[in-house]
């Protein structure tokens, strides 16, 4: 037996998968945007005076983290056709990724706010800061500032998982793969050119987010503090 | 449609609930194998072998699990290696878990505060000695927490096997749903079982967190 790869049969596809790993940058963008907002507000919510909001916040948290993502985006998916409501696969891949990982980033926040030192906030009251601007100043963005480097690594494994969305016929990179192979016969050409795009993809996804932090935290910049 | 959920379905269901537990002890093996190779090899005196193992976990990492599994199944198939679904699955777990592990043990190694390496080599212990008598037994203490919590990516992981037809806890749900056509409430009993094998671990990773940040507090210097 001989073995012969053939990788330029595959590769004049790349128009194919070009718009599939677009695709992918999409659905990583709205659900790494939309999480991080629930994740935040499911943070906050855990540290609720309402006990019921609080039992609200930790049972979403625990039985996402605890249930595989897969499960998840078949739940959304037929959860919402059981309700009679039609989405494109883009919005439930979407709401899935998003109801995903807002539970890590819930966690990843928590312990943000953990280590925020309650001098901080005396001293904040002291000066008489209203509620809202201790929360923004004082514990939010200090917070957001010292989990970045764990966000970011959060993130960037949410973009991989999104290939899992290939199952519910999302047009994302994985799916152009199975389309591809299932075209030429090519699965091991095929898939180590996915493999690639996917971790160019990681890699433009670590260098945005490196450059963003030098943006966002000028003072962890001049700190010296790598991110 | 296709008649109701009765307790013949129950039962396919626990068999693949049982495959999935199969599953994932075999990826935690074979994982923690390679994985321990792996921290051991991101830590060697050699420059070219802390390149290799580094370039492997870089890789591994930057690739989702189910690109790998494909490759692992379908792209062995066309190059002329027919695997068997439980093979593949298990290789590609074992390679996907092995990045990740080497890591964390990478990590925990390393954190075994430096004295003690200095210690160790003041006392003329070899390189092999110096690692197993004195590094190790310390760093197993503070790996035990972080490997727990991975164990429940793991048992999570292994749903993605379904994909290349590997009837665990997920294909079976499926090849239910194909009978009886409930698609949410099948979906649900399934999240409901992965939830009861995660959700101890993940119990017992915090607890076992909480245990070790006492230990450490009491060793801390004054």
């Amino acid at each position: 037996m001989s073995l012969q790869l053939d990788f330029p049969a595959v590769l004049e596809r790349w128009p194919s998968f070009l718009a599939g790993a677009v695709l992918t940058l999409e659905l990583a963008a709205f659900s790494t945007v939309c999480g991080a907002v629930l994740g935040t507000l499911a943070a906050v919510g855990r540290g609720a005076h309402s006990a019921l909001i609080a039992a609200a916040c930790k049972i979403y948290v625990e039985a996402i983290r605890n249930t595989p993502l897969l499960v998840q985006i078949f739940l959304v998916y037929f959860g919402l056709a059981s309700l009679g409501l039609k989405f494109s696969a883009f919005t439930v891949a979407v709401a899935a990724l998003t109801i995903n990982v807002g539970a890590y980033t819930a966690e990843i926040m928590r312990a943000g706010f953990e280590a925020i030192p309650r001098g901080q906030i005396e001293a904040a009251e002291g000066l008489a800061l209203s509620r809202l601007q201790i929360y923004w100043h004082i514990i939010l963005l200090p917070a957001i500032e010292k989990v970045y480097p764990a966000l970011t690594s959060q993130f960037v494994l949410l973009m991989l998982a999104s290939s899992v969305c290939s199952q519910i016929s999302a047009e994302e990179l994985t799916a152009v793969a199975n389309y591809i192979q299932s075209d030429t016969y090519r699965a091991f050409e095929t898939y180590i050119i996915v493999a690639v795009l996917y971790i160019i993809l990681s890699l433009v996804m670590r260098a945005g987010f490196w450059g963003l932090g030098l943006v966002l935290f000028p003072r962890r910049r001049r700190l010296g503090t790598p991110l | 449609m296709g008649g109701h959920l009765n307790i013949n379905h129950l039962i396919f269901l626990g068999q693949g609930a049982l495959w999935t537990i199969g599953l994932s002890v075999i990826a935690l093996i074979g994982g923690g194998i390679v994985g321990f190779v792996i921290a051991l090899a991101r830590i060697s005196p050699l420059k070219s072998v802390r390149i290799a193992s580094a370039v492997y976990v870089q890789l591994i990492q930057g690739t989702p699990l189910l690109v790998i599994l494909f490759l692992g199944y379908f792209g062995l198939a066309a190059i002329g290696l027919q695997v068997s679904p439980l093979a593949a699955a298990g290789a590609s777990l074992t390679l996907y878990v092995a990045a990740y592990l080497g890591e964390i043990w990478r990590g925990c190694i390393q954190s075994v505060p430096k004295p003690q390496w200095e210690a160790a080599e003041g006392l003329a212990l070899s390189r092999t000695q110096r690692m197993m008598k004195v590094i190790l037994p310390q760093a197993i203490r503070i790996a035990t927490p972080p490997t727990v919590g991975f164990m429940v990516q793991i048992v999570k992981n292994t749903s993605l096997a379904s994909v290349v037809g590997f009837v665990e806890l997920m294909r079976s749900g499926q090849i239910v749903n194909n009978s009886l056509f409930e698609p949410f409430a099948i979906y649900a009993i399934i999240a409901v079982t992965y939830f009861a094998m995660c959700y101890p671990l993940s119990l017992f990773s915090q607890r076992l967190e909480r245990r070790m940040g006492r230990g450490r507090s009491n060793l801390a210097p004054a």
